[in-house]
């Protein structure tokens, strides 16, 4: 499932501020690891959404086992925890894996 | 509405054991299944542990990465997986079709395995609280609870596995049962008995779950007498089993009054011909992945013979209407 180029971005602790806070397009966040079984389920949802709304969103991965500080900030404490960020503020959030028309009806408002 | 004129030989609905061995048994006999995993793909496995009793793996394999090796193989032989969400189906009939969205697939046989979804508590501050404090998966939000005390509630296996899994991270795990007995099997009870860190509260029900905006606490109800009282946890992990996806089918095939779909003697077959079931959808006993992967087996063996039975009788009366290929 990972022949593709990925139209997700990787986001750190240390990139969140400037990728994420600062960016002028809304971007969705996904908090995931290694260990998520239904982080696994929604990966591909993600990559499809990034690509069909590629320059009106974002879709940025965290890996919380390696940047539990984000996460630590935003009490994610499920995942995958999705949250939308619009103008470097936390507008919605998602907890649980979803499918494509469930996560767009989600983010019909803001994409 | 698109609706392709493609018949398909057989599809199969879910994934998880039966899904893919189906899939994979359906394959190799050549009738290319269209496979519909869900976006919940994988099943109810994705969200357990270490499975350490799957024939053939020695030391244990993990529940998603059994899940992917199965996939794999359903593909390499040539299954088509969708991971889409099937809408609506109608099972009457020579040809039976299957809504996604708006696409409409048709098929002559369709293997029903959409398995069993966890059951909630049902009780206040439970759902407004799932991902900030209550859990479903504690494979995957274990790792938030380090040197915490936490709450997991149930008496099966499954709440034995999460509470000594749990352990792992958290300070203390109470395992908050409803009933003096546990349904749990003695091995799994015993390793979470033997567990130091696991405290045990029988004959309790959760009457709700507090917190705001993050969960402080479960009020507790004793069974017995009656009495309330406060669990300060950060955590809560539901485990109180689970209940047949069988919803997408109910009206169609017989289901039982829980919803399982009931199939003839030690067949696979349902109340509609040409329609297989398998899996924890059917279950209600056994519930393991070894089981569900041996009925998805059985159900795609039963499909495969229904559709020469049906391809053979349509040759005899030559009345070519339905050319099975096989």
């Amino acid at each position: 499932m990972t022949e593709k180029t990925s139209a997700t971005v990787a986001v750190t602790d240390d990139s969140f501020s400037d990728d994420v806070l600062s960016s002028s397009t809304p971007v969705l966040v996904d908090f995931w690891a290694t260990w998520c079984g239904p982080c696994k389920m929604v990966a591909p949802v993600l990559e499809e959404i990034a690509n069909d709304k590629a320059g009106a969103l974002k879709v940025a991965k965290l890996d919380v086992d390696a940047n539990p500080a984000t996460a630590r900030d935003f009490q994610v404490v499920s995942i995958p925890t999705m949250i939308l960020f619009k103008d470097g503020a936390p507008v919605k959030r998602i907890v649980g894996a979803k499918g494509k028309a469930a996560l767009l009806r989600e983010l019909a408002d803001v994409v | 509405m698109t609706s392709s004129s493609t018949v398909h030989d057989v599809i199969v609905i879910g994934s998880g054991p039966a899904g893919y061995t189906a899939a994979i048994y359906a394959a190799r006999a050549q009738l290319t299944p269209l496979v519909f995993e869900g976006t919940q793909f994988g099943g109810a496995l994705m969200t357990t542990t270490e499975v350490e009793n799957y024939p053939g793996f020695r030391e244990g394999i993990t529940g998603p990465e059994l899940m992917d090796e199965m996939r794999e193989q359903a593909l390499r032989f040539g299954a088509d997986l969708r991971m889409d969400d099937v809408d609506a189906v109608s099972l009457d009939g020579p040809v039976k079709s299957v809504t996604v969205g708006d696409e409409t697939y048709q098929a002559r046989s369709v293997i029903l395995a959409m398995g069993a979804a966890a059951r909630h508590l049902g009780v206040p501050g439970e759902e407004a609280l799932i991902g900030m404090g209550v859990s479903t998966c504690a494979t995957c939000d274990g790792f938030f609870f380090r040197d915490q005390d936490i709450a997991v509630i149930g008496g099966g296996d499954s709440a034995m596995e999460e509470a000594t899994f749990l352990t792992r991270f958290a300070r203390s795990v109470t395992l908050v049962h409803r009933r003096e007995e546990f349904r749990a099997s003695r091995i799994m009870l015993d390793r979470a008995r033997a567990n130091e860190k696991i405290k045990f509260l029988t004959n309790t029900q959760v009457v709700a779950i507090e917190g705001d905006p993050k969960v402080s606490g479960v009020r507790l109800r004793n069974a017995v007498t009656g009495e309330e009282s406060e669990l300060a946890v950060t955590g809560v992990f539901v485990a109180i089993g689970h209940d047949p996806r069988s919803e997408l089918v109910r009206g169609q095939v017989d289901v039982d009054q829980k919803g399982y779909v009931l199939v003839e003697g030690s067949t696979t077959g349902t109340s509609i011909e040409g329609v297989f079931a398998c899996g924890d959808v059917v279950d209600h006993t056994y519930r393991q992945a070894i089981t569900a992967a041996g009925t998805g087996c059985s159900a795609a063996i039963d499909a495969e013979r229904w559709l020469a039975e049906r391809a053979s009788a349509t040759t005899e009366d030559s009345t070519d209407l339905i050319g099975v290929q096989l």
